[in-house]
């Protein structure tokens, strides 16, 4: 399975960890991602704040990239994948739009054709049955007693028509998965809710409070770890965790992992290995809750 | 027979909601709102819930349904019933229940009230009407759709930790009038819609997208008004600055500088603001995190500016 990745800005950034595991994952797996590397952002559902052109344009000559190396495309970001794929749906539906939009990405050699390559995220092609029996034919330390809790990050879900999980609403794609590497899926209600990291800078009480109600929802669910194939929900719920008051309120800590290092623990490396020291919740420990 | 379980509340007999079921003979087409009306006229008449058109077009009949609204009215309920049959019914959200599935609507209205929801423009009136092509109407047309159900509202993940946001409805009706070409206000529009609570609160969710019955979509009418506020000067607050800055920062090196946008996000004299950076600012640096000093650019970050200055940006 070979595969163009596009890496997305978070991972080259902030949470580097994401992108050291998700290389670890897919060298595990036998999955060759060759790493778009002139690809720029998608913009996050930001840049088409201040221009839908602009942003569609940027995204367009990304996937004109793939086309070029004849590969999907698979994000490592919920934000990317929605973004990339809103404008994939935008660019496509519209003739008029797609010439004009390959009229400005002319002069840099880019031609965005259509049709021709899938964007998916890691957690789809992991959660098809092929992805399923290959994880599970791959496992050396399955995750026994793990209790794993899911955290999709809205723009892989929603809008649901751009969504490639069967049921937006009550989506099993990461479970799936988790059940595919030992571990035991907590479903909880705030699995599909927002992180709040959109408004961090904007309404930081919201924010917070939103991530908090999550993890407290998961944590009252009986989570031991939470795990989100975000980036910027990883931020959220990670970085921001010492300030968010419903979990001091109680007292309560939870470490939240990249889907990447979950997959790249089942295939047996160390937290060490995959960073996850870095995180502001050290989920050095959680090894300890894997029942031998 | 489908199972409703049903969420009542009668505050005047018992202070706590309960939930009670019901089984309803859901034959292929019926409604949900067709299955309520069946509970109602022939099992249990103190049932309350609010009902009017059955076709979509009043937004009356708007209630929860396995945790998500939808119109009543609109949906079959064997398209919602879960695998055991089931169909669980509650109040929309974000909003007090006052018996049963109805609830108070008075925010909801308060907010619609408070964008000013009727065309401003003092020049004379032109003899006839005050008329609108084809293609001015168009960029009102999805946001004149709202049938006011408040389904938007119930799941607006916003509204579920702070009242104070104005919510989708409301601001997908702002829209219908920031982008009226015979309005006269956008800038003032703009500006207040700008303020804390209003568009820039919205966390992208989705959720209204989701929920909304009509081509409304609040989600989307909401980056219409940011592009018109930006494009309009209003650039004074957290929200405008971070869609610049984070523009800016895709411009100069094809990828977003995660060190840049916080600080230009909060603004360099916002004392307040800068210094409630710092204590994640420390966090990450003390678990190595802090994104690289040296922002490294994309390959072909060059094609990038030049497609920037191709559209103007
Ligand atoms: S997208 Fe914005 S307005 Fe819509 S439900 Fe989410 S937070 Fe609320
Ligand atoms: S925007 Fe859509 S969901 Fe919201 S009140 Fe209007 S019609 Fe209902
Ligand atoms: S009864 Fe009017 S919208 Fe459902």
């Amino acid at each position: 399975m070979k595969f163009a990745l596009f890496t997305g800005c978070v991972s080259k950034g902030a949470t580097r960890e994401l992108m050291v595991s998700t290389m670890k994952a897919a060298d595990g797996l036998g999955i060759d991602f060759v790493e778009m590397k002139s690809a720029s952002c998608c913009g996050a559902g930001v840049v088409s704040e201040k221009s839908p052109i602009l942003n569609d344009a940027l995204n367009a000559r990304n996937f004109a990239i793939a086309e070029e190396q004849g590969l999907d495309l698979i994000t490592i970001c919920s934000t990317c994948q929605g973004n990339l794929k809103k404008s994939e749906c935008k660019i496509d539906s519209d003739e008029e739009y797609k010439n004009k939009i390959n009229g400005v990405l002319k002069e840099g050699g880019h031609q965005y054709q259509g049709g021709k390559i899938n964007i998916k995220h890691f957690a789809h092609i992991l959660s098809t049955p092929e992805g399923l029996e290959l994880l599970k034919s791959k496992v050396k330390k399955p995750l026994k007693g793990l209790k794993v809790a899911a955290f999709y990050g809205c723009y892989i879900l929603r809008p649901s028509g751009l969504s490639d999980f069967d049921k937006p609403d009550d989506p099993h794609g990461m479970e799936d998965i988790f059940e595919a590497v030992g571990a035991t899926p907590v479903y909880y209600e705030s699995r599909i809710k927002c992180c709040g990291f959109p408004i961090v800078m904007m309404n930081k009480t919201a924010s917070l409070d939103m991530a908090g109600n999550a993890l407290l929802d998961a944590i009252q669910s009986g989570a031991d770890v939470v795990v989100t194939g975000c980036p910027l929900c990883h931020l959220s719920l990670d970085a921001y965790q010492p300030e968010i008051r419903k979990l001091k309120e109680k007292g309560y800590d939870i470490p939240i992992l990249h889907l990447p290092q979950l997959i790249s623990l089942a295939l047996g490396h160390t937290p060490k290995e995959l960073d996850m020291h870095k995180h502001i919740i050290g989920g050095e420990r959680i090894m300890d809750k894997v029942t031998a | 027979m489908t199972t409703f379980r049903i969420k009542r509340y009668n505050p005047e007999k018992q202070p706590e909601p309960y939930f009670e079921e019901f089984k309803v003979d859901a034959t292929e087409g019926i409604t949900v709102l067709d299955c309520l009306n069946d509970i109602k006229w022939t099992q249990d008449g103190t049932l309350s819930y609010r009902m009017s058109c059955r076709s979509a077009i009043c937004g009356s009949c708007a209630v929860k349904a396995n945790g998500h609204a939808i119109l009543a009215c609109q949906r079959q309920a064997e398209h919602i019933a879960d695998k055991d049959d089931t169909v669980t019914i509650e109040p929309l959200g974000n909003m007090k229940p006052i018996k049963d599935l109805v609830v108070d609507f008075k925010p909801f209205w308060d907010k619609i009230d408070k964008v000013k929801p009727y065309l401003h423009n003092d020049t004379p009136a032109p003899e006839k009407e005050r008329t609108q092509s084809p293609e001015e109407f168009r960029l009102i047309d999805d946001a004149s759709t709202c049938i006011m159900c408040g389904a938007c509202y119930s799941d607006c993940n916003v509204l579920e930790v702070d009242d104070n946001f104005l919510g989708p409805a409301a601001l997908a009706k702002a829209q219908r009038f920031v982008g009226d070409s015979r309005d006269k206000s956008t800038l003032e529009r703009v500006k207040e819609l700008s303020e804390p609570g209003g568009i820039w609160d919205c966390t992208h969710c989705g959720e209204c997208v989701e929920r909304c019955p009509k081509p409304a979509q609040p989600f989307y009418r909401i980056k219409e008004v940011m592009a018109s506020a930006l494009e309009e000067g209003v650039h004074n607050n957290n929200g405008a600055r971070h869609a610049l800055s984070f523009t800016k920062s895709v411009k100069h090196s094809g990828r977003l500088n995660e060190n840049q946008i916080p600080v230009e996000s909060v603004g360099f004299f916002n004392i307040k603001g800068l210094l409630e950076l710092i204590p994640i600012g420390i966090r990450m640096l003390l678990k190595g995190k802090t994104p690289p000093i040296l922002h490294r650019s994309i390959k072909e970050a060059d094609d990038v500016k030049r497609i920037y200055r191709e559209l103007g940006e």
